[in-house]
């Protein structure tokens, strides 16, 4: 039997800073997790994937990442993706102590 | 100190140079990342899981005041303001942009430095004693060998395209400081019956998934052998180690392989082919490289007012109990600074810190500095009439901590804070234990003992060789940390024996706290060292403070 297939995000690093970003349903990136295009259906997510992996000019690393759908948008399902999402945990730097 | 020459200025900037274009065509899409990645990766340019991250190098841990100030004006200048100093003896800027990594290039040539093979499958920066041309145990200062292997490993041919990374440790003292039997090659500097120079040779050590302890190869290699030899050895592996599966290309595995006759019969037979071609260059090299590492004129001063601070001064006579090591010169010593504030994140320095460090060095310590494997600087010259104006100026800026070889002085490498191969955090553990043994006041009644906590079994934090080894994993979606107990970092270099299952984040502080209460409770007297207690009555004790008498999670180990 097949896996069920559980929400996802498209998900990278942008090329010139580095930084953590997700694939928006307008096409743009954002380091926001809960900005990003929830996908829900395997082939489109697939399909995103591949539209996304094409931008070799904007960004590095492109995959899908697993979600949860929450109160404000999107949430990481796993811990790794909660750090890529806020930032490092040994002290508040990075991404979440500047303005988004 | 070693001085660039004009060639390697040349080298260094024309390489600065390739890699300024090669990123303004990654940029302008003239390549693609796949083209590009092993371009930036011979630069030191990682890509983590928050930023890139610039690995510098440090050879073999050693700075001047410049360097070091150097290091801090690109943290401020190009990243967030502070700099990691890590295992291996280098600097990661943990934040760097893209197009700003040539500048910061260039800025680090300014001061004779780089970031070329410090990643990549190469020859990998050396690494030597922390302690190198000043400790008083040492035979010879390794640093000039390190830094004749350096220049021939460099851009060396033959081997910009190895099965994996090769790294190679170099000890000038019999207590082995540079953990050179967990390195692809370890070389002890000894001298043979009829008291000629030369080396010990140790090949197909290592730590990550598959722990091994370097074996001998060579009794005694004569000085003047080395180079050849070291090529024979990694020529040997350039062939033979495998290329189908990165897991089993280290040295180590072709040793376990091939067994170590076979690998020492085939490196000798090489090493005849190649021993001729050597035709002696190399040696009027070293020479002129053993110039550059001659002593500085130590002052021959008054101790009185160390003896006087050591005397009135409590919070003084503590850092220099725990901080302070026998210098070879009378009246002086090894000062530590430990990056290791309770509850700091190990081996971070602000810029401000190693500006600090920098002006000591350049005031009292003969302009010299070095990057401890442990994650801590050295000032390796000191008078002791100096040091409590030393240790006055190091607590203003809070680099202070008596702590050095105590249970708050872990190695932990970045974890999943940073790092993209990281499977679990180890940073915020090292926090969490620093700050509860602190709060303890237990730390010093403990003595020496070494928590070294790695974020993937890559082991980067050297968790197989802690007295205490922490490994973090991913447990279907939890981190678990799987606990060693009994490794040896030192010349007695051993592989830590697991404890049983793993614990949860939140249960792993308890669970340290459960290790060394039963070490006080069974230690012989203050003077028997956590190891030396291990050694003595084995796991069984621990085994049951952790997990009971009849848990069946210790039986299930």
């Amino acid at each position: 039997m097949a896996a069920i297939f559980t929400p996802k995000v498209v998900t990278a690093n942008a090329l010139l800073e580095g930084d953590v970003v997700y694939l928006t349903d307008a096409d743009t990136w954002s380091r926001d997790l809960e900005q990003a295009e929830v996908l829900t259906d395997e082939a489109d997510a697939q399909i995103r994937l591949i539209e996304a992996s094409a931008r070799v000019d904007e960004v590095v690393g492109v995959y899908l990442a697993e979600v949860t759908p929450g109160s404000t948008g999107p949430e990481p399902a796993h811990f790794r993706e909660a750090f890529r999402a806020t930032g490092p945990s040994n002290y508040s730097h990075g991404k979440q102590s500047e303005a988004l | 100190m070693y001085r660039y020459t004009d060639f390697d200025a040349a080298f260094v900037a024309t390489r600065n140079a390739q890699f300024r274009a090669q990123v303004e065509r990654r940029i302008d899409g003239s390549l693609t990342e796949d083209e590009f990645k092993p371009l930036r990766l011979m630069n030191g340019l990682y890509l983590q899981l928050h930023a890139y991250m610039l690995r510098v190098a440090i050879p073999y841990g050693t700075l001047n005041s410049a360097q070091l100030r150097q290091l801090a004006y690109i943290a401020e200048r190009w990243d967030k303001g502070y700099g990691h100093f890590t295992t291996r003896q280098n600097i990661q800027f943990n934040w760097p942009k893209l197009r700003d990594v040539p500048d910061m290039l260039d800025a680090l040539a300014e001061v004779q430095m780089h970031a070329i093979q410090t990643s990549g499958n190469t020859i990998r920066n050396v690494t030597a004693d922390h302690f190198a041309g000043a400790a008083a145990d040492e035979i010879a200062d390794p640093r000039p060998v390190a830094e004749l292997i350096r220049q021939w490993s460099t851009d060396h041919p033959e081997f910009q395209f190895l099965p994996r990374k090769f790294k190679i440790a170099v000890t000038g003292s019999p207590n082995d400081r540079a953990v050179t039997k967990a390195h692809d090659i370890g070389l002890r500097m000894i001298r043979n019956d009829a008291g000629k120079p030369g080396f010990e040779v140790i090949v197909g050590g290592g730590l990550g998934r598959t722990p091994v302890i370097g074996k001998i190869v060579r009794d005694f290699l004569p000085e003047a052998d080395l180079l050849p030899y070291l090529e024979a050895v990694v020529s040997v592996w350039n062939l033979l180690g495998r290329r189908d599966n990165k897991y089993k290309s280290r040295i180590k595995i072709t040793v376990h392989e091939h067994g170590i006759d076979d690998i020492r019969a085939r490196v000798e037979d090489r090493f005849a082919l190649l021993r001729p071609a050597f035709s002696g260059v190399d040696q009027q090299l070293f020479a002129q490289i053993k110039s550059d590492f001659a002593p500085p004129a130590f002052e021959d001063r008054d101790t009185a007012p160390f003896d006087q601070a050591y005397e009135q001064d409590s919070v003084f006579r503590s850092w220099a109990d725990t901080n302070l090591s026998d210098h070879r010169a009378p009246g002086h010593a090894i000062a530590q600074i430990s990056l290791k504030a309770h509850g700091a994140t190990p081996g971070d320095a602000s810029a401000d810190q190693m500006r600090v460090m920098a002006d000591l060095a350049a005031r009292y310590g003969h302009d010299e500095l070095r990057i401890s494997h442990e994650q801590n600087i050295v000032l390796p010259h000191v008078h002791k009439a100096d040091l409590p104006a030393i240790h006055a100026a190091l607590k203003e800026a809070g680099l202070a901590t008596a702590n050095i070889g105590r249970i708050s002085d872990i190695i932990a490498c970045p974890g999943m804070d940073y790092c993209a191969l990281a499977t679990a955090r180890s940073i915020p553990i090292a926090q969490e234990i620093a700050t509860r043994f602190d709060q303890l006041k237990l730390e010093h009644e403990v003595g020496d003992l070494k928590i070294k906590i790695s974020g993937c079994i890559n082991a980067c934090g050297h968790h197989h060789v802690g007295h205490i080894g922490v490994l973090g994993l991913d447990r279907a979606g939890v981190e678990s940390y799987q606990i060693t107990l009994g490794g040896d970092h030192t010349e007695n270099a051993a592989i830590g024996q697991r404890t049983g299952p793993g614990f949860a984040a939140d249960e792993i502080v308890p669970a340290i706290e459960r290790i060394v209460d039963t070490y006080l409770s069974e230690r012989l007297s203050a003077d028997e060292a956590f190891i030396d207690t291990f050694a003595r009555v084995g796991m069984t004790p621990f085994k049951t403070a952790l997990y009971g008498e009849n848990d069946k999670r210790a039986k299930a180990a």
